[in-house]
């Protein structure tokens, strides 16, 4: 069997803060496939953005690996390194910060063609860009070439930015709350293009979201992991996760999320939290980090120990109570 | 009964360096004594400036170029866009608050809780020390918060949602008839917004105030209030009870953001995206604002506007087509 595109063996990363540590991104055990769809949910915090860096090398580890075609990132050196780090691109979540204003789009995309020298002539670059704006669906591109950022709306920069990154043909893609900051009305038609993409080119796709309901639809036949706290606390495939969660968490999430039809969402049942409160990555719960609001706490193993993320109904889940269960 | 709010005719326009930007354009709504009415609508659609409006609180840029919004209480009716001086500041925060987008810039960095309190209170001529705590402590604890936790710390020491729950109980301690809440929970958690979302629905029933409630979040909207208003570029497009609204709604607009937003229950193919993006409000296309993006467009819908007109009691829509609208899309998608 080939190896992952991206694997995360044990994945620790610590930040210091007020002379202190926290945990941001605790033990992570993941891999991604080859042209497979992985999105990363959770709240604020929860350390999905973090591991997003680190996936692009923006950040490095505090312990543990990330293997990228199984090697590990960060003993890559040379032509090894440059190939990675060309491997895997980013897409920011913030449009407006994203594409140097001062250049044209022309600009924009051209100069990582001309860096990498994807192209040979002016002529070649020309027609390189042409077509790449043309892959996201900006047509006819040369409306585009020279106007600047500030002349395209949110949802054509983020295409903008997602051309830049397909400059140099990477097989992997991580897309941080790509289309967060897009309006609503063309939110489906970027991950529309942004899916269509990964099936003609073969990409894999890590993305990062908090939108529950988006996830599922963009990773309909991948995958959705489910972060809190900076651990990883169920991982299973889309459809799967959303229709039948098996972490006390996520069916927490779950219930919370507001329906568009005021009949459902007015009958929803909620699940009640044991407690409001969001614990400080300063003073982490001990055990499950989850316990002092786990609607389905059972006691002292959920106070004392940390659950591994475990095999459970076709899912992993790292809970005591779906151990239990079994 | 008499709405507590009518606002007719409204159009408002900001000024910018390549024109005028028509933020608000003839717009007539009401909203009714405890009714919770939603503005809908994408970013740039209006929906905030015409908030703003209603309180007076638009930017030197901005220019009231017509109509009326008649406010009434105890049968009496004024206008609130004529108001100056000593009865403007009368009307914001005791008859009409404004809770803002940003909860984490909208509080005082520098006072805490207990004199944000105290600070408006003053500023009203309303309650002051003991029979203020006491007030205010009762609302802490209707918006869900420990009183004791809360009343003498700093905004930094309370968390995202804390805050706006601050500023709702704050927008609530003049007992106003209408409260105009902008975004109140974009940028907090989802289990954050559900609790906002319950504390609003809790505070619906206790108190009766009315609410207009800014958002573009459908599904909030569906939970929360009775009616729902589409806004698109500067306009009110469908009006409607928000069963209405989501089971039947007849305007391309209201239909095509309703199936681009994922469900959690919905399928893959349910969802399609509305083509094309929000018109510039500076130079506008003709006719219908909305043709340049809708699929059943004809001569008509780019030669002349179409206004409100009645669907049936209590739901009005501003489309030609709106007739067979549902129909005519299904087959598109299809």
């Amino acid at each position: 069997m080939p190896h992952p595109i991206i694997t995360l063996d044990h994945v620790t990363r610590t930040f210091a803060v007020k002379r202190q540590t926290i945990k941001a991104v605790d033990d992570v055990n993941l891999s991604i496939r080859e042209g497979e769809i992985i999105c990363l949910v959770g709240e604020s915090g929860c350390g999905k953005t973090t591991t997003g860096k680190m996936i692009t090398g923006v950040l490095p580890v505090s312990s543990g690996h990330i293997l990228y075609r199984g090697q590990d990132i960060s003993k890559l050196s040379g032509a090894h390194f440059k190939k990675y780090r060309l491997g895997v691109q980013m897409i920011h979540q913030d449009v407006y910060a994203s594409l140097n204003p001062t250049h044209t789009i022309y600009e924009i995309i051209a100069a990582p063609l001309r860096r990498h020298r994807r192209t040979q002539s002016e002529a070649q670059t020309q027609k390189r860009v042409r077509e790449l704006l043309q892959t996201v669906d900006m047509t006819p591109p040369d409306d585009f070439l020279d106007k600047y950022p500030h002349q395209l709306s949110g949802g054509q920069r983020q295409r903008v930015s997602v051309a830049r990154a397909l400059t140099v043909n990477p097989s992997f893609i991580v897309a941080d709350e790509a289309v967060s900051m897009v309006d609503v009305s063309i939110r489906i038609s970027l991950l529309n293009m942004m899916s269509k993409l990964k099936d003609a080119m073969g990409l894999s796709v890590l993305f990062i979201t908090h939108d529950l309901a988006l996830a599922k639809y963009f990773a309909w036949e991948g995958r959705i992991g489910v972060m809190y706290l900076g651990r990883l606390v169920e991982l299973a495939p889309a459809r799967q996760l959303i229709e039948n969660p098996q972490h006390p968490y996520t069916q927490v999430l779950l219930s919370a999320i507001p329906e568009a039809d005021p009949e459902v969402t007015r009958r929803k049942k909620q699940i009640q939290l044991r407690s409001m409160d969001i614990p400080s990555l300063l003073r982490l719960p001990s055990g499950c980090a989850f316990h002092p609001r786990c609607p389905a706490f059972i006691g002292e193993v959920c106070e004392k120990v940390v659950p591994e993320l475990m095999e459970a109904n076709g899912a992993r889940v790292a809970c005591h109570l779906v151990r239990r269960k079994e | 009964m008499q709405p507590t709010l009518s606002v007719q005719n409204l159009s408002i326009e900001y000024k910018a360096r390549r024109g005028r930007v028509q933020a608000i354009r003839n717009v007539s709504f009401a909203v009714n004594k405890g009714e919770a009415l939603a503005l809908i609508g994408e970013s740039g659609s209006g929906k905030t400036t015409l908030g703003l409006g209603i309180l007076q609180l638009l930017p030197g840029t901005a220019r009231i170029t017509d109509g009326k919004a008649l406010y009434r209480r105890n049968g009496q009716a004024i206008d609130t866009l004529k108001l100056k001086g000593k009865t403007l500041r009368e009307f914001r925060w005791k008859e009409c608050a404004m809770v803002f987008q940003s909860a984490l810039n909208a509080l005082n960095p520098v006072l805490r809780i207990a004199d944000q309190f105290a600070d408006t209170s003053r500023a009203h001529g309303y309650l002051q020390g003991r029979a203020l705590e006491e007030r205010a402590r009762h609302l802490l604890s209707l918006v869900r918060l420990d009183p004791d936790r809360v009343w003498k710390s700093f905004p930094h020491e309370l968390s995202g949602g804390m805050r706006q729950r601050v500023l709702i109980a704050l927008g609530l301690l003049l007992e106003p008839q209408l409260l105009i809440l902008d975004e109140p929970t974009t940028a907090l958690d989802i289990l954050t917004q559900r609790n906002i979302m319950d504390v609003l629905k809790e505070l619906r029933q206790k108190l009766d105030f009315s609410l207009i409630f800014i958002s573009h979040d459908l599904a909030l909207a569906a939970e929360l209030t009775d009616r729902v208003a589409t806004v698109y570029a500067g306009k009110i497009v469908e009006i409607a009870d928000v069963e209405a609204t989501f089971k039947e709604p007849v305007h391309p607009y209201t239909i095509g953001l309703i199936n681009a937003v994922p469900t959690l229950k919905g399928s893959k193919e349910d969802l399609t995206s509305i083509p094309g993006s929000p018109p510039d409000l500076i130079e506008l296309p003709t006719g219908c604002k909305f043709h340049p993006r809708c699929p059943l467009a004809d001569v008509r819908c780019r030669g002349q506007e179409p206004e409100l007109e009645d669907v049936q009691a209590g739901h009005q829509v501003a489309c030609w087509n709106w007739g067979n609208a549902r129909q005519s899309l299904e087959r598109f998608r299809a």
